[in-house]
């Protein structure tokens, strides 16, 4: 069923799910949502099951016309998104008609908007998922960005009796200055006690190299105690490694599945979501935590995404 | 083309170096565990690590989502909701274990890769060869001489790292990579050997060109090369490799 026409690409749109899981180990890297949290959102608020793939804009987002009538919600950072030109309200249910034009306008928060399409987008599974990896060519549509023409066709529901809202209080704030907790680790060892501790108090700054493969951070050099490499072992995303000039690279959703600089530490898994949404010249400081109270974040987080379906608020 | 074979043929006495007396487990984050057998790249730490991966494959361990075997280290992504750590490191310790005292073997495939080396495939064939004072032939018979080990695969998807080259033609990478490296093409970085599985930018000293397919995204397995596998190269024409492309694309 196509249902939506894109009618300008945007800077870097791709079609996401919640990634691509059981295949590191033969290279293909997991990919999915920078923001997680903001893709099951927007699957919520048109009753998809949280897994659908939906759309990621990446700062100037495109500009879509609907191909008939649907329903769609869009979440993740503030993107200014119009229908017809007339504003339209993020974190709940929309009603766009056959013709109808949806476009965004500034980015006043965060990095990346999330657009959810009643009944999920319709892109072939490969190895599992939908998600785009374009740098491996596969996934989404024809393995790349979306480009002008491109037809985004979604799989058969009933329409939405329901209009869903998403509540103040649940809808996360995209701050340009961040505070991400750290487990320290695997190879921290590697490094001086001082490097360590400049990692931990310095503010560092998110650099033009950002995409959806890993961010390079702007800031106090880190010191290494005698080497900065390593024999090349396992990366997932969140993972912050420190090559020779002392300048961390925090490794995102499409990173190389392995990597041979040495990882200072790894952000814990709810703090991945907010990096996600990070953008160049924001600021980035580094707290550290424990494994038990990283696990103890993890588990508040699950349970606040297991709790967001009942937290939507039904407005008609 | 493959068949099954003990690796036992990779005695490797006095390789010992680097390999820790116990091994480190250590947190990669609060999803994943690393398990280091050892800090250089050997196959007495290698042949640890899969052993290991097969191990966990056959215990079933609930909450162990994936593992991610690499040279020297053993990364095992867990879902700390559904397994304890505490619990997550005695499970894997107990394997470790077992599996040091009954010492199995880590048993691959042999598969046999056909290379067409030099020329236009393999632009640096001269150099390697220059490099050693060897001749070109020799350099493609020291490579297609033996066996190597794969030891992992990554950076991009299917990517095989195997070692180790003989001495004699061991050399260093590009000081400046290559924008592009055709997938198919046959490198060597320093005493390692590996196949781009899908055209990337890339440093490695390229001596040839396999028209095999390494990843394929629509396959499962999507990589011809798992860890374990032991591969060797068999030259061929420059008309059987077109042949054999021409075969693929039919």
């Amino acid at each position: 069923m196509k249902v939506l026409k894109v009618q300008k690409p945007g800077l870097f749109t791709t079609i996401q799910d919640l990634g691509r899981y059981g295949y590191l180990r033969f290279g293909v890297p997991i990919s999915g949502a920078m923001d997680k949290f903001s893709l099951i959102a927007a699957n919520l608020l048109v009753e998809n099951d949280t897994n659908d793939a939906c759309i990621e804009t990446t700062l100037t987002g495109p500009e879509l016309q609907a191909w008939e009538k649907t329903q769609i919600a869009i979440t993740g950072g503030d993107c200014s998104p119009k229908i017809n030109n007339q504003s339209a309200p993020m974190w709940q249910t929309l009603t766009v008609q056959e013709g109808d034009i949806v476009s965004f306008g500034r980015m006043e928060s965060g990095c990346r908007a999330y657009i959810s399409i009643r009944g999920g987008i319709d892109a072939p599974l490969i190895l599992g998922s939908r998600s785009t990896y374009a740098r491996g060519k596969f996934g989404g549509i024809g393995g790349r960005q979306l480009k002008t023409g491109d037809l985004i066709n979604a799989f058969d529901a009933s329409s939405l009796e329901t209009v869903y809202e998403m509540p103040k209080e649940t809808i996360p704030q995209f701050s340009s200055n961040l505070r991400i907790n750290v487990l320290l680790g695997p190879q921290a060892d590697m490094f001086t006690e001082e490097g360590v501790e400049t990692f931990l108090s310095s503010q560092y700054k998110v650099t033009l190299e950002a995409d959806r493969m890993g961010y390079r951070l702007e800031g106090p050099i880190i010191d290494h105690k005698e080497r900065a490499d390593t024999v090349s072992d396992g990366l997932l995303p969140g993972a912050i490694q420190v090559p020779k000039n002392g300048k961390p690279i925090l490794i995102m959703r499409d990173a190389q599945t392995t990597g041979g600089y040495l990882k200072i530490a790894v952000a814990s898994t709810p703090d991945i979501d907010a990096l996600g949404q990070a953008k160049p010249n924001d600021t980035i400081e580094f707290s550290k935590v424990t494994i038990q109270e990283a696990h103890g974040k993890m588990r508040e987080y699950n349970e606040l995404l297991c709790a967001l379906r009942e937290k939507l608020r039904k407005t008609n | 083309m493959s068949q099954r074979a003990t690796s036992s043929s990779f005695s490797a006495p006095g390789r010992e170096i680097g390999l820790y007396a116990a091994a480190r487990y250590l947190p990669l984050g609060d999803c994943a565990l690393l398990i280091e057998f050892g800090n250089t790249i050997n196959p007495t730490a290698n042949r640890k690590v899969i052993s290991l991966d097969q191990a966990i494959a056959r215990a079933g361990i609930k909450g162990i989502e994936e593992t991610v075997p690499t040279y020297r280290s053993l990364l095992v992504r867990y879902d700390p909701t559904k397994i304890a750590y505490g619990q997550l490191i005695a499970r894997v310790k107990d394997l470790e274990d077992t599996m040091e005292k009954s010492s199995p073997e880590a048993i691959g495939r042999v598969v046999t890769i056909p290379v067409v080396y030099g020329g236009e495939y393999g632009p640096d064939l001269g150099f390697v060869a220059q490099c050693h004072g060897l001749a070109e032939e020799q350099v493609v018979k020291l490579h297609s001489g033996q066996k190597y080990r794969v030891y992992m695969l990554g950076f991009v998807a299917g990517f095989p790292y195997m070692g180790e080259v003989a001495d004699e033609i061991a050399t260093p990478r590009l000081e400046t990579p290559r924008v592009k490296v055709p997938a198919g093409s046959v490198g060597i970085a320093e005493k390692q050997t590996g196949i781009y599985s899908c055209e990337a930018p890339g440093g490695w000293r390229i001596i040839g060109r396999t028209p095999l397919r390494l990843f394929n995204p629509h396959q499962e397995p999507p990589t011809l090369l798992e860890p374990g596998d032991i591969v060797t190269f068999e030259p061929i024409s420059e008309n059987a490799f077109k042949a054999s492309i021409e075969e693929q694309t039919r």
